[in-house]
């Protein structure tokens, strides 16, 4: 699960992680009301108007309503004119994000529409400097990743400069080590205060990650105030899902607008479902088996629609439900059921996608293949149906026939 | 001979509550030997286990059976008791982790993880808990392991195994099932079917179990089945080039899957360009691994390896 920069930052804040002073704003009026008191408090006159949406790369993006303006903007007008000229250049922002759709490189081509601002105090940087903590997996424990490379991409560093990147692995047993966080500041270059600093924040993140349980902590760029302040300038986390359950205080931070409404419908069913642009759309048992049958129409010159996991022990109601899934795709023009039935019986699948079709109406060709316990039932159920259904020998045989109909 | 389970196991389940109830019931029609299970406010209870037998599974018994399995309070005790040699963990995600810390302490050989959505941090701090001890994890998120007709630890279903030559080696369940199937068609059967889960941080990894194999006199060769996320085949395809003396066949999933995007299992996720399908297939197939195009093609795919 993803939150968005300020939620972030607050959560690093509560923790002892310094960040900018800031405020959201949904609306014009909140945005240009956050300037007066983030100046006179910070005393710095420059202010930061920021996107919020779940993607990177805002700096950079642009805006499809506006196509010279990106989705962070730093006011400067302050300086000069002061207070007043801070919140006009902030209003003139402000109206302009709202409500329009920010293009960025992981947003794709459609964008998406910014609902919120952030309203961040200024800050005067020495240094700009990379931090994330995230799971190694070939050595199954968190790594501390660094750079002085700061505000570039992390891929485009690794890919690059790889010696620019430093990686502290750390044991779940003791933390990160004093030492560590030493070698990481001596390897960021930061000396004095900033050192001091700096050790201190390696040590607080990495407490940060584990207690929120993040799978991604990514704070780019991470700065070097010309105070010696170690601060977060930018905050990206993501939540592991599957201990979620554990942290109600991140549940809250959910924000439903910026996920795809079909996929959070699938999870209450208790169904894995993802939306593609292809036009076969495929309900499957087991996920390996769902992200093989998606090559697999493909590998036969069609395009999946979904992926669609139901499960071990779907029932018919899901089946139903991943039904009509489907179906409110208008770009589907076929389906394909592909069941391998181990503990779940063919029969019992069969009697569930009849019903299904019986209940939601089937407008596009369906093929169905089914194999394992109780196949020839489950066949049986499906040929003596009345229905429009086509059953296949394997897969390959399911996904040829699929994509041949649906043409 | 097999790898990790033969006739002589001695299986424990820890979690008999509605889903332990139902696989164990499974393996005991199979014929495994399920000698005990652990579930703190059951203790002192027993479970019996009654119906007819799945002759697919240990040849050679009556056609129904009637088992009666103790639960205890702890694995110790149960170890102690029973001389169980593994375990199958059934026990929910928030507990999973020390249900698996309990096993290793207890000391066990085995240890398999059925259980899916256990926290990455708990599996994090559980593997570091088994590090130096004498004990092999297998999972979590994973459909389990068999040796056909002689024991089966897991949720597969057993009837689609036939004793044979070759060994499976998974990320991913019903995949797990399409191979074997297919190897049970054409004649070349398993020895042993190893799960090794769907979830970032897991006990072993392909490395582990194409040593194994490798290792065993009756594996002639191993099918590999692999999908997107981490770098798990690769590490698997540097491996076999260096050390494999035996054909390997290989199905990746994810071809299709987008970046950025779990895939279900939690450890599918492609993510900064890594872990993609292409890499996989094209480092396995570097090492003279024969790739499957499709899932259909993984039993022609072995027997093309082997010729």
């Amino acid at each position: 699960m993803k939150i968005h920069e300020y939620q972030a930052k607050a959560l690093m804040g509560e923790r002892g992680i310094p960040v900018p002073a800031g405020v959201v704003a949904t609306t014009v009026d909140e945005a240009v009301a956050a300037v007066r008191p983030l100046i006179e408090s910070s005393g710095n006159p420059v202010v930061v108007v920021k996107s919020q949406i779940h993607a990177g790369g805002r700096g950079k993006g642009r805006f499809i309503e506006h196509p010279d303006l990106g989705g962070v903007n730093v006011v400067l007008d302050g300086i000069d004119g002061g207070i007043p000229a801070a919140e006009a250049k902030v209003r003139e922002y402000a109206s302009e994000m709202l409500g329009s759709t920010l293009v960025t490189i992981q947003t794709g081509a459609e964008g998406k529409v910014v609902n919120r601002l952030y309203i961040e105090q200024g800050i005067d940087i020495a240094t700009e400097l990379y931090l994330s903590v995230l799971l190694d997996r070939s050595t199954s424990r968190n790594i501390i990743m660094a750079s002085t490379e700061g505000g570039t991409e992390i891929e485009v560093v690794a890919a690059e400069t790889p010696e620019k990147i430093l990686k502290t692995e750390i044991d779940p047993a003791f933390g990160l080590l004093d030492f560590q966080a030493r070698n990481i500041a001596y390897g960021l270059g930061l000396e004095g205060e900033a050192f001091r600093n700096g050790v201190k924040f390696m040590k607080t993140i990495a407490g940060v990650a584990v207690d929120l349980d993040t799978d991604l902590l990514e704070i780019n760029p991470l700065v070097v105030a010309s105070d010696g302040q170690v601060m977060a300038l930018d905050g990206k986390m993501s939540f592991e899902a599957n201990a979620l359950y554990r942290h109600p205080e991140v549940e809250v931070l959910r924000d439903e607008t910026e996920e795809d409404a079909a996929e959070a419908e699938a999870k209450e069913y208790g169904l894995s479902f993802i939306s593609l642009d292809g036009s076969i759309g495929c309900m499957v048992n087991g996920a390996g088996l769902a992200m093989a049958t998606m090559d697999i129409i493909n590998y036969v010159g069609g395009e999946p629609a979904n992926f669609l996991d139901v499960g071990g022990g779907a029932e018919k109601d899901q089946i139903v439900e991943a039904f009509k899934l489907i179906t409110a795709d208008e770009n589907v023009k076929g389906i394909f059921v592909n069941i391998f039935g181990g503990i779940m019986r063919c029969d019992i699948i069969a009697e569930g996608v009849v019903a299904a079709v019986k209940e939601v109406g089937l407008e596009v060709p369906l093929v169905v293949r089914l194999e394992g316990t109780n196949v020839e039932l489950g066949k049986q159920i499906i040929d003596e149906s009345d229905l429009n259904v086509v059953s296949a020998d394997d897969m390959k045989d399911g996904a040829t026939k699929i994509v041949e109909l649906a043409r | 001979m097999s790898v990790l389970v033969d006739r002589n196991t001695r299986v424990l389940v820890q979690g008999m509550g509605k889903t332990g109830r139902f696989h164990t019931d499974k393996a005991i029609a199979y014929g495994t030997n399920m000698v005990g299970a652990v579930h703190p406010s059951r203790a002192g209870q027993v479970e019996t286990f009654t119906g007819e037998t799945d002759q697919s599974g240990v040849p050679g018994r009556p056609d129904t059976y009637d088992v009666d399995v103790p639960i205890f309070r702890s694995v110790a005790e149960a170890v102690v008791a029973t001389q169980a040699t593994a375990t199958v963990v059934y026990v929910p995600p928030p507990f999973a982790a020390d249900a698996i810390m309990e096993a290793a302490d207890a000391g066990v050989e085995l240890i398999v993880a059925v259980t899916e959505g256990i926290p990455v941090a708990d599996m994090v701090l559980a593997k570091r808990y088994l590090e130096g001890k004498d004990v092999r994890l297998v999972g979590p998120n994973c459909p389990g392991v068999i040796t056909p007709r002689e024991c089966k630890i897991g949720i597969m279903p057993g009837y689609i195994h036939t004793p044979g030559k070759i060994g499976v080696v998974s990320r991913s369940g019903t995949l797990t099932y399409e191979a074997v199937h297919q190897l049970t068609l054409n004649g070349l059967g398993q020895t042993t079917a190893i799960g090794i889960g769907g979830d970032p941080v897991n006990g072993t990894n392909f490395v582990d179990c194409l040593a194994m194999f490798n290792d065993d006199p009756d594996t002639a060769g191993v099918i590999m089945i692999g999908e997107i996320g981490g770098t798990a085949e690769e590490d698997a395809a540097e491996w076999i080039k260096a050390n494999m003396t035996k054909p390997v066949a290989s199905f990746i999933a994810g071809t299709t899957a987008p970046p950025g995007k779990r895939m279900g299992h939690a450890g599918a996720i492609i993510s900064g360009g890594k872990g993609t399908a292409e890499a996989k297939i094209e480092a396995l197939a570097a090492a003279g691994v024969i790739v499957a195009a499709t899932p259909t093609d993984m039993g022609s795919a072995m027997l093309e390896a082997m010729r």
